[in-house]
Formats: structure tokens, sequence, C-alpha cells
């Protein structure tokens, strides 16, 4: 299969197949040049602020729709169309959707925040609405009458109560809008939604489950190569020797070298594979990394080494806390601590990067397509108009993995050859070197007053600081290979959600900056919101149980958002849920609550969790999961739920299973033993109430749950046997040194 | 340059290569353009990779070709196609049991060497028989649905 015969999956075909919808994959010409600059339709921009950026109206009645962010997996494919085909007044069906090409889609920012619909569906569907109001005013103009008499459906502008009516081609005759998107075009009312809110499935399932679904890794171009890209045996070691003599054996193997960047090349994908495993390498300089044990301790030393600090920062500050501690009975404190952890997708990275004098394409699953396109352009100093990312689906990413890095290794290789190139990482490469989430440290101490109520809180941080404006992270390859790159630290706004959203007299948060992350970091679902929500909501757990409060009415009676209290009520209602405090009686059953109100300003979660821990194995077995969600308006029911399960499951996994451990010198849990993963005998029963806000705006459904799960787990282990986990992962050992002394 | 006949989707395909112990995922994958199948370890520890080796579903990335000779192997792109899905291809659709869908290949594979040997199997035998096979975006209960729906059951 080449690239260009990849749009295969014809719209019949996916309407036999029980589909609504197109998926469209911009195809791509033969010839390099056209393949990097394809001719755009006359009118169509690529600016966020034009309706033509986003919509094309087809002779054929058909639209096609524009999408900067992509379907990382997630729903986009379907949910987007919905809510153009929604504003428009069109068939879901007659509905193209392109995700992500440079070339083609405005650049909407990395479908990265759970903003997917929040913000690019938000856009396109105003564009879609000012694109359906100027239909409407050319039909009035057309017709003289006025525009209140006239409405929109499946394609056509209808003056009411008549059978006139007049089709968007015949309107539009060809042209583009040419208008700015008007922010102030009235969207349709909920009431009269005939396709949001309508559980219509995904267009990509039947393909991925039948092997015809064209994924990333799965692109090939005429006359590319393989490549696996040799990774040092520690971070940041340099080449003392190559010896070629060890791989003369295998035929047709070329070896890149720049600097410090090792490339082999093959036609020929295994031998690509056997080239490096047996290519002998001797490096230089070790990386005297922090080890994975001993994270904890070096963010407090190097909080307090003005070489390492980044300074402290109040983030929020009420009432005097340190003042009301100091004068309480009975004051809690306790450290909670959320290791690095790896994206782990299924797939390692993979991309293909064809660099020619006269332009570049890069085929990628980047979830930044628009920024790997400058990133590209840096490193391969060509101007930004000369480089092409074209998106194919990768395997699920969860934030910035290696897509992006496996992208610049591949540009660089074929830089150096002149010939089209794929860079796959193998397992070991994509565990052992994707950006890391960053660890996190929180510190806390707390006061309940004399009637039971929370009455001082304190949070203090200890977090590897974000560099302001740094366009990307550094990228492994060009890093090896000595090009300059702007340098610093990405990780997501990791300090939000540190402090609980209950009634709080007294308030003090802080957080102890860092210069540095003991890896590269990057933002991974849910960026420091799920550790921060785990340290949040278990300790608001441990100041009821310290005043023998049931840990819902403890809860509810410092919560006033009404969507706060109704999701809380929610979870209470499906797992019948009994005022008591914790621990229970049990000794080895036990349940869980927590609530996150994701960023402060998104999307409401609660969650409950019912688990049995064996005190002798130190065991946790999570035997239901209860959830209810409410994100706003429901673009897509089933879409949504789907991506809450994923939430809840990935989540569970990170929470019980995942630490990615290092030596001094790199990464050692490179493989699906050292880095064990959620399987399916550890999966609870779920139970998801998704409540939906037809009326207020759509916000994000691909993160906000992940935070609620982590202290629900902790609280319900609290429950059942009195033992408290602050350390993920939660493994049976820790489990039994908890057991012993209470905490661990 | 040897050649392995192998039987493949119920043709003998010719694979050529220079290494015996090439695993046959790489041939599916280059030189035949079937690309269900997917790399995710090269160690058999995910199920990406699976392929249906005389009804048994293996890791084709430690099946060489020289060992498939004399096999007969379906892929995912033999079990069924989109016009015309296998019941257990059909039960994903339906239950929508994909997000990225990367580890779907090894799904839907140990799902049918399952079915092949047991009809009606409990919850907890398909959450065993699918023990080695990860997915990372956490669609497992709609696999398990999907499975147990294709095997005429509900889920309890």
């Amino acid at each position: 299969m080449t690239d260009s015969n990849l749009p295969h999956l014809n719209r019949r075909d996916l309407l036999r197949a029980g589909s609504a919808l197109i998926v469209a994959f911009s195809s791509s010409a033969s010839q390099a040049q056209q393949r990097n600059t394809p001719q755009l339709k006359a009118g169509k921009t690529l600016k966020t602020d034009e309706v033509d950026g986003f919509i094309a109206l087809a002779p054929d009645g058909t639209a096609t729709i524009y999408c900067g962010k992509v379907d990382l997996g997630t729903g986009l494919r379907i949910a987007i169309p919905q809510m153009a085909a929604e504003e428009l007044g069109l068939p879901v069906e007659d509905i193209t959707l392109i995700e992500g090409d440079t070339a083609l889609t405005p650049d909407q920012g990395p479908t990265a925040g759970s903003s997917g619909i929040m913000r690019g569906g938000v856009q396109i569907r105003q564009a879609a609405a000012t694109a359906r109001e100027a239909l409407i005013g050319m039909a009035a103009q057309q017709w003289g009458k006025p525009r209140a008499e006239l409405t929109v459906s499946d394609g056509y502008v209808i003056a009411d109560g008549t059978q006139d009516r007049l089709a968007f081609s015949a309107l539009l005759n060809g042209k583009p809008f040419a208008l700015k998107i008007d922010e102030k075009a009235p969207l349709k009312n909920p009431a009269d939604y005939s396709l949001v809110g309508k559980p219509l499935p995904r267009p990509d399932i039947a393909a991925k489950v039948t092997g015809q679904h064209p994924y990333m890794h799965d692109v090939t171009i005429d006359g590319m190569l393989h490549a696996r890209v040799i990774r040092p045996h520690a971070v940041g070691a340099s080449i003392a020797a190559i010896d070629e003599n060890t791989i003369k054996a295998l035929p047709d193997v070329t070896i890149v070298r720049i600097k410090n960047f090792l490339a082999v090349v093959s036609r020929n994908e295994w031998t690509a594979i056997r080239a490096a495993k047996e290519l002998k390498v001797t490096w230089s300089n070790p990386a005297g990394l922090v080890g994975h044990d001993k994270v904890k301790g070096w963010m407090v030393a190097a909080a307090g080494d003005p070489a390492q600090s980044a300074g402290k920062e109040v983030l929020n500050q009420k009432g005097d806390s340190a003042k009301t501690l100091t004068e309480s009975k009975q004051v809690l404190s306790a450290s909670y601590y959320w290791p690095l952890q790896s994206h782990a997708s299924m797939g390692p990275s993979c991309g293909i990067a064809d660099v020619r004098a006269d332009g570049v394409t890069i085929w990628s699953a980047s979830q930044a397509t628009h920024r790997l396109r400058g990133i590209c352009a840096r490193i391969l100093e060509r101007p930004l108009d000369q480089v092409r990312v074209i998106y194919r689906d990768g395997s699920g990413c969860y934030g910035t993995n290696g897509h992006d890095d496996v992208c610049a290794d591949a540009a660089l290789i074929s830089k150096a050859l002149g010939k089209p190139v794929r860079v796959q990482w193998s397992r070991e490469d994509e565990l052992g070197w994707d950006p890391k989430g960053p660890p996190q440290l929180l510190a806390m101490r707390g006061a309940v007053n004399g009637e039971g109520k929370l009455s001082a809180w304190e949070t203090e941080m200890w977090l590897p600081k974000a560099t302001a404006s740094l366009p990307n992270i550094p990228m492994l390859g060009p890093e090896a290979a000595g090009i300059a790159q702007p340098q610093g630290l990405s990780t997501g706004l990791i300090s939000q959600n540190a402090h609980p959203p209950y009634a709080h007299p007294h308030l003090s948060v802080k957080v102890n900056w860092l210069k540095d992350s003991p890896l590269r970091p990057s933002n991974i679902r849910a960026p420091g919101k799920i550790a921060n929500s785990f340290a949040v909501e278990s300790f608001i757990d441990e100041l009821a149980a310290s005043a023998q409060r049931d840990p819902l009415e403890f809860r509810l009676e410092g919560l006033t958002d009404p969507r706060g209290l109704a999701v809380c009520r929610k979870v209470a209602e499906l797992m019948a849920w009994q005022a008591r405090p914790s621990p229970a009686k049990s000794g080895s059953l036990g349940r869980g609550f927590s609530y996150v109100h994701y960023k402060f300003n998104e999307t409401y979660v609660a969650i409950g969790m019912e688990v049995e821990i064996k005190r002798r194995t130190g065991a946790i077995t999570v035997k239901r999961i209860v959830c209810a969600h409410d994100c706003g308006l429901i673009i897509n029911p089933d879409a949504t739920r789907q991506q809450v399960e994923g939430n809840i499951l990935q989540t569970l996994s990170r929470t019980l299973f995942e630490e990615t451990q290092f030596d001094q010198a790199k990464v050692t849990s490179v493989d699906w033993q050292s880095y064990p993963l959620l399987t399916f005998p550890d999966v609870p029963e779920l139970v998801i109430a998704l409540l939906d806000q037809p009326h207020l705006p759509p916000l994000g459904a691909g993160e906000a749950a992940c935070a609620a799960v982590p202290a629900a787990l902790a609280n319900a282990v609290y429950d059942a046997c009195g033992a408290r986990l602050r350390n993920v992962p939660f493994t049976p050992d820790r489990l039994k040194v908890a057991l012993a002394r209470g905490y661990a | 340059m040897a050649v392995y006949q192998c039987s493949i989707n119920g043709q003998i395909r010719p694979i050529e290569a220079a290494d015996p112990d090439q695993p046959l995922l790489y041939a599916l994958r280059n030189d035949l353009s079937l690309t269900g199948a997917k790399f995710g370890c090269g160690l058999g520890q995910c199920g990406s990779c699976s392929v249906l080796v005389d009804g048994e579903a293996i890791r084709s990335c430690q099946l060489s070709v020289s060992q498939a000779v004399g096999k007969t192997i379906t892929t995912l792109e033999g079990l069924g196609t989109i016009d015309n899905p296998h019941p257990v291809q059909a039960a994903f659709i339906t239950e929508q049991a994909a997000q990225c869908g990367y580890c779907a290949n090894g799904m839907v594979i140990n799902a049918a060497a399952l079915l092949g040997r047991n009809h009606k199997p409990s919850l907890d035998e398909v959450k065993q028989a699918l023990a080695n096979n990860l997915c990372r975006c956490g669609t497992h209960d709609r696999i398990l649905r999907a499975v147990m729906r294709a095997s005429g059951q509900v889920m309890p």
C-alpha cells in the first residue's frame, strides 16, 4: 500500500459498515513538490478566523471540514462533523473531515488539554454557524424575503411554508464564503438538535478491527528506506567508537552518523533492526541521573539549592492558615508522591520524512502537527512554507510521546540520504526515551475545628518548572546531532487543582519550582492535575477520618457549586452510599470517594470505588468503579462514555502499576514486564453516568476523569484496611508496609 | 535469498527472506501489505501482532518465516472484511470497542481463537484468555462486552 492509495475506504464502504460519515485522508500527489504544496482551491485559506479556513462546500452539495485538531482515538472524527453538520444544516454523512494536515488545515493548536471539542470543535461550530447565516442571507436576497422566514435543512435553504428551496451549492455557485467567522452568529437552539447528542458510531472502528485502517505505521512511500536510531547507553553520552565490522555480513546497510546521532538504514526493515542490534558502539560519558528511587529527596534538596531552585511561588492565599494551624488542637500533615511515568503507547512511535531540495513532507501521528512543522523547519533550516506535515493515526499517545521525536529522527536521516525514510522506534526506545510525565511531590497540612469542619489547609508542592514560551521540548535526534534548539522544560499546566474545592476559611498553596526534572519531561494525560487531585482528595479523606466524619458528608457540606454537588450526589446514589466514617469494620472490603472540578473551571467528575484487599499478599482488587461526569453539552454520548472509560482504566493502571525506573545512566523499565500495565483480569465493573447540560458550553472529556481516580482508590484502600497509600504506584509491597505501620 | 511458501488467508504466498529467522510480522506487513498485524513490542509481550496459526493465536513477532511454512495462517484481513466481518469483528463494531485501535488486531485474533475452542466462555474465561493482550487506551470493558456479544452472551 502506498500513500497515494490511502483513501481506500470509500464512502459507500463506510456506510455499509454502519458508519455515518466519510473519513477522508488527504491524498498526496506522487511528485514531492505537489505533495509538499498542494494546490488549494480558490478562496481556501488556512486562517483560523475565516470560514474558508474550515469549511469548503463542493458543487455536489457535500462539505469538507478542515480541522487543525486530530482524532487520537478519541472520537473527534465523528464529534466534529456532528457539530459542523448540526449548525450548517447538512447530513453528517455529507461531511468529509481532514485532520491536522498543515497544508490544508488551520493551526488550531495541539490536540491537548482536552481541548478538541471545547476549543477546536467550538471554533468550527462557529464557522459553520457563520456559513449558515451567510447562506440564508444569500437566499433572502435572491428571493427578496425576510431572513426570519428562512431555515436550513439537508443542504438547502428553505422558505418556511412554501416548496421553495435553494441548494447551498447553487447559492455559492462555486465561490468561497470569503467571510470572517462571526463570533455572534447565532447557534442553533439545543432543543432543535438532530445530530448533536446522538451516539453516532465512529467511522474508523470498522476499518480498525478489519485491518483496513491506514495507521501511520502502515504508510509506505515509493523508494522509502527503513531506519533505526541507535540510542546511547547513557543519557547524553557521546560516541567513542563504532565497529562497522560487526555488521559487515548484513547486506544493504548504511550507517548515518551526525555527531552523536547514529542510525542504520536499509531497504529491508528486518535488516535495519538486526543492524541496530548487532552494530557494536562504544559510548562515553554516562549520564549521572538521579535514579528513580531517589527523586523525592532530590526534589526537596534541589528546592534548597540556589543552583537548582527556580524560585518559590505562592499560588493561593486566603486568611491565615499558619496561625489557624498553630492554634488548632490537632494538625494533620502528610506528603504524597507521583512518580515519573511513560505515555507507554502500545505502538512505538513511527514517522516518515521525505526531505527534498524543493520541499519537505513529514507523515506523523503527532498530536501537534502544526507545532511539528515548525520543529522540522528549524532543524532542517527550511522556511516554514517548504514543510508539510500530514497526519495519520498512530497508537494512542496521551500527550507528547515519541511521535515528534521520531519525525525529527526521520527528517535528519532523510536529509542526510536524500531519500524518504521511515523510522520505527522499538519498545525499548518508546518506554526508555519518550519524554516522561514529571514527578510531583506535595506536602499537606490541615485541621478540622471543633464542629468537625475544615478550618485550615496548606499545600506545598515541589514541581519542575515549565519554561515560558518554549516552542517545543528539545528533540532527541537534533540534540545528539549537535543542532542548536531552544532548551527548557515542558510539563503542561501541573500546578492546578492543588487545593480542595470545598469551603476553607484559611488557605495557602505554595510551590517550590525546580529548574530541572530527572528525565526530559512533557505533558502526559491530565498533566499535574492527576497528582494534585490524588493528594488533595486523599488528604480531605484523612482529615474527615481524623474527625470521624463520613468523607462524603464532609465534602458536601463545604461544596456549593450545584454541578459539583450533582455529580457527587449521583455517585452516592449509584453506590447507595451510607454515611459512616472510614475505615470500615470489615478489614478487607472498602469504598472510596473522590471529586474533582477539573482546573476549577472545566469538567466536573465524581468517582466512587469499591475494593477488596488481601492483607497477606498486599494485593488490591478493584471490584467496581462508579463515575458521574458533567462536561457540559455532550456532542456524542457514546464517544464521551468511551473517553471516560478510558480515563478511568488508564489511570487505574497508572496508579496501581506504573513508575518509570531509571538508574544513574538511563531508563531501565523498557519492556512490559518492567513497566507493567493494567490487564484484563484487573478490570472492574464500570458504572458511568453522563450528566448532559444541553444549554451549557461543551467542555473536555479527554482527561478530567483521570484526576479523580487515584484518590478514590487510595480512600477505598484506607476504608478497607486503615492503611493509607501516599506513594504511587500502589504496589503490594507498599500496601504491606502500610498495613504494618499505617501508611506508605 | 530463500523463498518460503506460506499459506496465508487461504492462499500460498511466497515470502522472500535473507534471514530464516526473520519474524513473519515483517513479511506480512512489508511484503504482503497485510498491515492488520501491528508491531507493538517485538518481545511477545503485548499481542498486537497476533495471527491465527492453525486456529491458535500466535504472536507473529515470535514466529519466523521458516517456522511459518506448512502452517495455516489467518490474519485480521483474512478473518473478515468491512462488508463481511467475522462475528468477533462485527461485535467489536457494534460495541465500538476500539479507541486508537492499535491493539485491536490482537484482541480480535485472540478472541476469535478463544471462541474457536470455547463457544460460550464465562466473563472470567474471556479475561484470562486476553490476560496477555495489552491495551493502553483503557478499552478493556468494551472489548469484554464485544467478546461476550460475539459468543451470543450478554455481559453480566
